[in-house]
């Protein structure tokens, strides 16, 4: 065993951890308001990476600007997605399994557009930094990942904040703790989760922009934002510290299966975690578990 | 000889949609990895009767043994711990692209590269045989005792419970039975299109299953026999690329989620008896009419 290369993979996954947490925080707030997966989630992710890549290669704008437009894209489309999918579904108590079939039928919809209109290719985003790599104790770091790091602390630490502190988060935290008494309460809960998907979406304009620097941007990545979801369980689905707690295991964990055991296994081992957590600590790390209502 | 292939896809495809309603139907439990109990069934057949010469008609219902057998390594952890719907949704999910990389690393099916020239034993009549079967079986499944109770679950699981039925057992075996229809339908795939790959049986397949039920109505038989007839017919008449016709399921499901969940049928079953019942009843409706004007 060497230090390094140990050292090495664990960089690695801290800094895929990273994206996986800044994702499973959107998955976790709509669960925590909502009680059901939105699978089209991911796809907002996807869309958001698509954003960013056509602001910076075809508007030649800064990533600053490319990541605030981004966010404001994602954040829409997520509105929107409740809005049209979800908000009827909604109104007439409909059980998790429409609200779950209407999320699936949102993502294929959403992702097949773009392999119609943009085309299944892989989109490179131009290079950002001229010296892309930085060296800690030896091992080295991307510069885009370490900023990725610390831009994603800073987003959920100011989410966090938001949720804790202001009238509106704790409009949010009484309606996901029982949405029926909050709008008794006079919390008008059409639009706290109006806010809660545009504060998803803001994620996923984030995530998007990291991941597509990363890996690129193409239709299929679904693959990705679903292990995002596998975080989330781990951490806990509805739980913030959950999530962030759940990426950063799940990305140091595949990273270390990648390197020590097997790189195609890897996909395997996350969904077989997934599975063990399910079955054994359906709850994840710090969630609740929470039985279905009839 | 094109139109008895469209037929026939119709009903490989009918096969493993009546499963799959069997399942998300009647159990209230989605599945998107049905996928991968096709291809177990497929690669089980045709390993059968490709690499053992073992006769297709003895071949077809290991498959279905197989992809049942299958079924309950994912069935019995998840379904014993009485997961959330959407949590045994995406632990079939992940099941299923489990399987399919397990079917590209093993030597037996050839890995990513497949298994050409199979056999064609999916011909017309034989296909046309075994969907009749496979529908009579599913029919007597549902209005068994073992039916009665999947029903009871799907509308109220903790009331159904507490009357004494098992949810354990009566979600195992309706999963078991999908799996043996998805089984079936991948066998008699494989040996219609005569080569089969991992790559065929994605969760895309899944989906399309799923699609298939929940635009048919989930809670009847008929309705997504009739479903999967449409679904592949209407593209093959209209001649539309797979994408496009990807993006119409996708936005079908969200619309038939907010505007009709119930589906084509809803919890109603198509029969001769029902049609002539309803144009009577269209032609009592329009007498009324009559004379009240």
């Amino acid at each position: 065993m060497n230090f390094s290369l140990i050292f090495q993979t664990l960089i690695t996954g801290l800094a895929i951890g990273g994206i996986y947490s800044l994702m499973a925080v959107g998955y976790s707030l709509i669960f925590s308001i909502l009680n059901f997966s939105n699978f089209a989630y991911g796809m907002v992710i996807m869309l958001a990476s698509f954003m960013g890549y056509f602001a910076m290669s075809k508007l030649h704008v800064g990533m600053g600007i490319a990541l605030f437009l981004a966010m404001v894209g994602a954040g829409t489309l997520s509105f929107f997605n409740e809005r049209v999918a979800y908000s009827s579904l909604r109104k007439r108590h409909a059980p998790p399994l429409y609200f779950m079939i209407s999320a699936m039928g949102t993502s294929i919809f959403l992702e097949n557009m773009v392999y119609a209109t943009i085309g299944s290719q892989y989109n490179a985003y131009p290079q950002i930094f001229a010296v892309p790599t930085i060296k800690i104790f030896g091992a080295s770091l991307g510069k885009m990942d370490l900023f990725a790091i610390i831009f994603s602390i800073i987003a959920i630490y100011i989410l966090n904040y938001f949720i804790q502190h202001t009238r509106t988060g704790i409009s949010i935290r009484a309606a996901s703790y029982d949405s029926t008494v909050a709008e008794i309460n006079g919390v008008n809960l059409g639009a706290v989760i109006g806010l809660v998907f545009i504060l998803a979406g803001l994620f996923a304009g984030i995530s998007g922009v990291f991941l597509g620097i990363k890996y690129m941007a193409y239709p299929n990545m679904g693959w990705i934002t679903n292990k995002a979801y596998v975080a989330a369980v781990i951490g806990g689905l509805g739980s913030l510290p959950g999530a962030v707690v759940g990426g950063i295991i799940l990305g140091v964990l595949e990273s270390f299966v990648s390197v020590y055991v097997s790189s195609t296994l890897r996909d395997v081992f996350s969904f077989g975690t997934l599975i063990i957590f399910l079955v054994f600590m359906p709850s994840g790390l710090f969630g609740k578990y929470l039985e279905e209502k009839v | 000889m094109y139109i008895q292939g469209i037929l026939i896809l119709c009903m490989i495809n009918a096969i493993s949609a009546v499963g799959l309603a069997v399942f998300t139907g009647f159990t209230g439990l989605m599945s998107l990895g049905h996928a991968a109990f096709m291809a177990v069934g497929a690669y089980t057949c045709a390993i059968a009767t490709k690499t053992f010469g073992i006769p297709f008609f003895i071949a077809l219902p290991m498959a279905a043994l197989m992809a049942g057998l299958v079924s309950l390594v994912i069935g019995i952890p998840t379904l014993r711990a009485k997961l959330r719907s959407d949590y045994f949704t995406i632990a079939t999910l992940g099941f299923g692209e489990a399987m399919r990389v397990l079917l590209e690393n093993l030597p037996i099916t050839n890995g990513a590269r497949g298994m050409a020239g199979l056999a064609r034993f999916s011909v017309l009549p034989t296909v046309f045989l075994i969907f009749v079967i496979v529908v009579f079986f599913t029919k007597n499944f549902i209005f068994s005792r073992y039916g009665r109770m999947a029903i009871a679950i799907r509308e109220d699981h903790i009331a159904a419970e507490m009357a004494g039925i098992n949810l354990f057992q009566v979600r195992l075996r309706s999963l078991f039975f999908s799996a043996a229809c998805a089984g079936i339908g991948g066998a008699l795939m494989a040996h219609h299109i005569r080569f089969i790959q991992p790559n065929m049986f994605t969760n895309v397949q899944s989906t399309l299953l799923t699609a298939t039920v929940v635009a048919g109505g989930m809670g009847s038989i008929t309705g997504p026999i009739i479903a999967a007839f449409i679904f592949v017919m209407v593209p093959e008449v209209l001649r539309v690329a797979e994408m496009w016709r990807l993006v119409a399921y996708g936005a079908l499901l969200v619309a038939i989620m907010v505007l009709r969940p119930q589906g084509i049928m809803g919890y109603r079953e198509f029969s001769i008896n029902g049609i002539i019942r309803y144009f009577r009843n269209l032609g009592t409706k329009q007498d009324k009419g009559g004379t009240v004007s």
